[in-house]
């Protein structure tokens, strides 16, 4: 479907996404979901053909698109039905690495963006706790001067990437008498620092092929240089990244629904029951018919977001109203199309199966549809 | 070194296509995509040219319309392309498409043409050949593997039962098959040069040449449904019909 937000230069990504997906992903999913990781190869390849720089200006080596562009990225990665390959590569472009491109120094951009633009350098972000997802003025890891940097104890959780990454951005508080929102401060720490381990791969529900993990930091020092934009202003750093997070990751959730429903359409008319195909009777494709209507009008949605985002603008009700209202679609959609798949929707080979337990962390992740609706109703 | 690649725009193949009512013509979408065996000929210029220090022109007939399928060639690395957009091409057969391309690839100048075997809306097979005799140079087609110097083209020509190794001094036209070599992806940064590049569109009058005359369609049919699969019962003998069968089709 066209939309006045595609230009030709993003239909052309579009397409070479696409085509990226369908090759090279999607005949492999199945294994990657076995294994529980997504092979280096595969990330090596991306960044090889500038995938990872699309946000990164041109002056650092990337093609510097903005917020759109990591919508239409998204989107074309969710269409690999596995939910857990389009989110290790989003959890680095469009969740850890704009902690660098936005707020990192000229040095520290000249350090770690051309490895994270090759994907020799993979990373994520460490703010959830066992306490504190959502509510992330909760945490309680924190960072204690010590010389010329910075002591950091705590355990964060639920990290995705967090087993596999090169490099995650860790937030802990750095002022323990101020409000979370003026003593939080954000640090780069590197795999290998001494006191800084990822402790276990945990197990969920979907998600297979990603990596989720704690991450223990005990007594682990980073020099002063390692500290991303200024002392005590993390919070207001995490808040501005929530927006294109919420923003990809939702993308992403609009191309599993709309792989889905291709998928799904693709069955009914070619199974047949009580001696036709299920296309034929009303009640499936009528439901259909809605879920597309549905999908259609939430993609717009992401889109015109995203483009206010460009445009500068806050957006913090767009963004809230694009989590609340995708995270939840995506799930009725996924119920739908695996109920219209029959016994073959329960079976682990239909991939339908797999992106039904994929959606579920859809409504959850990233901020939950209850904390999305009250920020759209603090704004109404 | 100046190589040319002849590519075609051509609707998604993955939508179905539509006829003109009457003329029995191809109708084409304002935006056409880069016909996928073209991507090998795309493949083959570029490592040749980069190989020999030369340079990848694109050379195609057809409506412009949103060139996005020319941008996708152009993407790949492909230094410019020229365009011959002509209303009196509309319904040109194969051999007005060879004289066509021929009279841009001449003006243009090249040491080597590079093309694939056939379009995929088209299917007519022949444009490399003609093109070869139209512009007075040796044709090697049907290229399994090439291997090509600044003077020299050898590559291995497909046959029945096997390949013929067929060595040229250049100028020539080479057809390449799908496989050939293994197409690039796009960069992120190639798509984002594509639209800077040179993309020249000529008409007839700027190439002094006029189209033949249009192909006449006298008739469309539908393909015939595929046909249900010969069951062979197993009585005991069942393998010796199947060998049978495949020693028919010449796979053993």
């Amino acid at each position: 479907m066209k939309s006045i937000y595609i230009d030709e230069d993003l239909e052309a990504i579009r397409q070479a996404v696409a085509e990226f997906v369908e090759k090279e992903i999607v005949p492999n999913v199945d294994q990657w979901e076995r294994t529980g990781e997504v092979p280096r190869s595969l990330l090596e390849q991306m960044g090889s053909l500038g995938f990872f720089g699309l946000r990164v200006p041109e002056e650092h080596g990337g093609v510097g698109l903005g917020h759109i562009a990591s919508v239409v990225f998204a989107g074309e990665l969710g269409r690999s039905t596995s939910g857990g390959t389009a989110i290790t590569v989003l959890v680095h472009t469009d969740l850890a690495m704009p902690y660098l491109t936005r707020f990192g120094s000229e040095e520290q951009k000249a350090r770690w963006l051309p490895g994270m633009m090759t994907g020799e350098l993979i990373s994520a972000i460490g703010v959830t706790e066992p306490d504190a997802g959502s509510d992330v003025a909760a945490i309680r890891t924190t960072a204690r001067r010590d010389g010329e940097g910075w002591r950091l104890n705590g355990t964060k959780m639920f990290i995705t990437n967090g087993g596999i990454a090169d490099l995650v951005f860790i937030a802990a508080r750095t002022d323990p008498d101020a409000k979370a929102s003026r003593g939080m401060t954000i640090f780069a720490v590197e795999k290998g620092t001494e006191g800084f381990t990822a402790t276990r791969a945990l197990e969920k529900m979907g998600w297979h092929a990603s990596n989720t993990a704690e991450l223990v930091l005990d007594d682990v020092w980073v020099p002063d240089s390692n500290v991303i934009g200024e002392v005590n202003q993390g919070f207001y750093y995490v808040m501005a990244n929530f927006q294109n997070e919420r923003i990809a990751l939702m993308a992403a959730a609009i191309g599993e629904c709309q792989e889905a429903i291709d998928r799904t359409v693709a069955y009914v008319k070619e199974r047949r029951a009580f001696g036709a195909p299920l296309w034929e009777k009303q009640a499936i494709r009528q439901r259909l018919a809605m879920r597309q209507a549905e999908v259609d009008a939430a993609r717009q949605l992401v889109y015109h977001t995203a483009w206010l985002l460009d445009q500068g603008e806050d957006a913090v009700r767009e963004v809230s109203e694009c989590k609340a209202l995708v995270g939840e679609l995506s799930n009725r959609v996924l119920y739908d199309c695996v109920q219209f798949h029959g016994g073959m929707g329960y079976m682990r080979e239909t991939p339908v199966e797999r992106m039904y337990r994929d959606v579920r962390i859809n409504s959850i992740g990233g901020g939950a549809t209850e904390v999305m609706l009250d920020e759209i109703a603090k704004r109404l | 070194m100046r190589v040319v690649a002849c590519v075609k725009q051509i609707p998604d193949p993955s939508t179905p296509y539509k006829l003109e009512e009457g003329t029995g013509w191809l109708l084409r979408p304002n935006d056409q995509v880069l016909d996928d065996t073209d991507r090998y000929g795309v493949e083959m210029g570029l490592q040749i040219a980069q190989a020999n220090g030369g340079t990848l022109t694109l050379v195609s007939m057809g409506p412009t319309g949103s060139a996005q399928g020319i941008r996708q060639a152009l993407a790949m690395g492909a230094d410019k392309a020229v365009i011959v957009d002509d209303a009196t091409l509309r319904g040109a057969d194969a051999l007005t498409t060879a004289r066509v391309l021929a009279a841009a690839i001449g003006k243009e100048g090249f040491d080597l043409v590079i093309t694939g075997t056939e379009s995929t809306d088209g299917y007519a097979g022949v444009v490399p050949q003609m093109l070869a005799e139209l512009l007075g140079v040796p044709s090697l087609t049907y290229a399994t593997s090439v291997e090509a110097s600044s003077d020299q083209v050898k590559i291995h020509r497909q046959t029945v039962t096997g390949y013929d190794v067929v060595t040229s001094g250049l100028p020539a036209v080479l057809s390449v098959t799908a496989g050939v070599v293994e197409p690039r992806y796009p960069t992120f940064k190639g798509i984002m040069d594509a639209k800077k590049k040179p993309l020249e569109t000529l008409t007839l009058a700027d190439l002094g040449i006029e189209a033949g005359p249009a192909q006449e369609v006298t008739g469309v049919n539908p393909a015939p449904e595929r046909e249900a699969g010969r069951k062979i019962e197993d009585d005991g003998s069942a393998h010796l019909a199947i060998i049978e069968l495949l020693e028919q089709k010449k796979v053993i």
